[in-house]
């Protein structure tokens, strides 16, 4: 075996040197992204000391946590009716945002906008509207509606329907042309394209990234409560507060049975949707 | 014009103009079905949020006018008459700033090293035991639903307030969701190269290395960048709980109706998060070309 080792080794030795497949850039990039890892993490102050002084602080949290229990009968009834409302705050806000997002869509689009003006401005305005994170417009809104689930409704809504549109006007920028040439050939007008050319190739992709949306918007539907915007959110972040650990803990395993309900139920819907665009 | 389109017989014309008639209603009857069905959860929804429209309509103006109030400074004129008055905490806030992304790089970064080491455990091909893959899997998707502010507040508490909890959250829920991402990349290679290794006589990790790495490598990089995107966005808000960045400012400043600085805090953070999503964007359209030169 050492032989054969030896000699494999040898012949390797006798070939030609493969090319340098390290690039000098490529290098400089690789050491300039450690390099701001290690000051990131001196800067945050990321020491070993401070990571194990609080792993073993966290896991005795987590050791209190067993076993998750509701507290009594009425806390449990009141989270399942928070846990409720946070899938209605998700329900809503992506209906409310696919409302918005299916005509802005086709405003944003290349090959359907005005001009390359309407493009350019109504693409800034999402991006705008996009970077701000679904929290602070939950923040706004309650300066507009007051506390409560609607307000994060409409936050969900805010966020989403920028997002949604960008994805929906990439949708329509990709669409075949060749419907849109048979409406026109047919003397179809604008609107006749746009129904018959291009929504029946685009409302199924729509629809399943819409069930998508819902599906991540329930889990940010179950923070939005930290900021006093409705949902279960609200109960968990108190719970976390007055260190009542399990039953935090109880509140967290709901929201992970709820996303995974959802996402259950939400995939079988999209194969459906996509499966029957197909067929 | 002569007529030359040829026209069935009127009976079979009939009976076929029927059978569409027929296929058409059963297909409205279907969508309206699914109409009423989403009409119906969705009443249940708006009662479910306390909707109140008519509400939501007269107060619709303080929408505008918060707005309004957000580009007016303390004594009254217009926020861009005096730059000075109105960007008086720049170069508090732009450390904050700095912070928030210097949090959402290094949790980025972290995260991407844990997904990476898991990522090959956890895939189908690649991965080594069952039990050890099935294990993998459970703890990535755990980290992935677990959203990350649930993480930063339960960090707060055992880590102490500041940037270092805000990092470990973003940390552990990045790690989730690239795992999960690296994984299904991982399975979607091509073999024959890892064959190819595990013929001459190497290792698993060999394989890894000269097998599965040169496939993969632009890929993961491609949605650590994405991953960075969203994670700028989650770091601004981590502060809310009182992890780091420039979040905490941005809820005293809101909470307390300070609206020149909320306005300037919100512009500083679009304009960061635009940057970098142009920047990334560029990135990734170069990794893409580089894949594709292959």
């Amino acid at each position: 075996m050492s032989d054969l080792r030896a000699a494999l080794v040898s012949r390797a030795a006798a070939l030609p040197k493969p090319p340098r497949t390290h690039s000098t850039p490529g290098l400089i990039f690789g050491a300039l992204v450690l390099i701001s890892y290690v000051v990131g993490l001196a800067v945050l102050g990321v020491t070993p000391a401070r990571l194990a002084a609080g792993a073993g602080r966290f896991f005795g949290i987590v050791g209190l946590m067993f076993p998750p229990s509701p507290g009594s009968a009425g806390h449990f009834w009141t989270y399942l009716g928070a846990l409720g409302q946070t899938l209605a705050i998700a329900f809503l806000g992506t209906a409310v945002a696919s409302a918005f997002a299916l005509p802005l869509g086709f405003v944003a689009a290349r090959n359907v906008a005005a001009g390359r003006v309407v493009h350019f401005l109504s693409r800034r305005m999402l991006d705008t509207v996009r970077s701000v994170d679904t929290l602070i417009w939950a923040l706004i809104w309650i300066n507009v509606v007051g506390l409560g689930p609607f307000a994060g409704a409409l936050a969900i809504a805010s966020t989403d329907f920028a997002a949604l549109a960008k994805l929906m006007s990439e949708a329509i920028e990709t669409a075949d042309r060749g419907p849109v040439e048979g409406v026109i050939a047919a003397g179809g007008g604008r609107l006749a394209v746009i129904r018959f050319g291009l929504l029946p190739q685009v409302l199924p992709v729509f629809a399943s990234q819409a069930l998508y949306f819902f599906e991540s918007n329930t889990r940010s539907a179950t923070i939005i409560g930290i900021v006093g915007a409705g949902g279960i959110g609200l109960y968990l972040s108190e719970m976390i507060r007055v260190l009542e650990w399990q039953e935090a803990a109880f509140l967290i395993l709901m929201v992970l049975v709820a996303v995974a309900a959802i996402d259950a139920v939400s995939r079988r819907l999209r194969a459906a949707i996509m499966g029957a665009s197909r067929a | 014009m002569p007529h030359i389109i040829a026209t069935l017989p009127e009976p079979q014309r009939a009976a076929l103009a029927a059978a569409y008639d027929r296929a058409v209603v059963a297909r409205r009857r279907y969508t309206l079905l699914g109409f009423a069905v989403f009409l119906a959860v969705l009443t249940v929804a708006a009662i479910g949020a306390e909707v109140d429209p008519a509400m939501f309509w007269n107060k619709l103006g303080n929408f505008t006018s918060y707005f309004d109030r957000l580009l007016t400074l303390d004594s009254g004129g217009r926020v861009w008459t005096n730059p000075s008055d109105w960007f008086w905490g720049l170069h508090r806030w732009l450390r904050l700033l700095g912070e928030t992304m210097l949090i959402a790089y290094v949790g980025t970064l972290s995260g991407f090293i844990i997904a990476f080491c898991a990522c090959f455990l956890a895939s189908r091909n690649l991965g080594r035991a069952a039990w050890l893959r099935v294990t993998v899997r459970r703890v990535l998707e755990l980290l992935r639903t677990v959203p990350d502010l649930v993480f930063a507040m339960l960090f707060v508490v055992a880590f102490g307030l500041g940037p270092l909890p805000g990092v470990l959250a973003l940390t552990l829920h990045s790690a989730g969701t690239l795992g999960k991402l690296f994984s299904e990349v991982v399975e979607s290679v091509d073999m024959k190269p890892v064959d190819g290794v595990a013929a001459c006589g190497g290792t698993w990790l060999a394989r890894i290395r000269f097998g599965v790495l040169p496939q993969v490598l632009s890929n993961f990089t491609s949605y650590a960048l994405l991953r960075l995107e969203i994670n700028v966005r989650g770091a601004a808000v981590i502060g809310f709980v009182g992890a780091g960045g420039i979040g905490e400012d941005l809820l005293i400043a809101i909470r307390k109706f300070y609206y020149q600085d909320v306005s300037t805090m919100l512009l500083l953070l679009i304009i960061c998060v635009m940057l970098l999503d142009v920047t990334s964007e560029h990135l990734r359209h170069r990794l893409i070309a580089v894949e594709r030169a292959r």
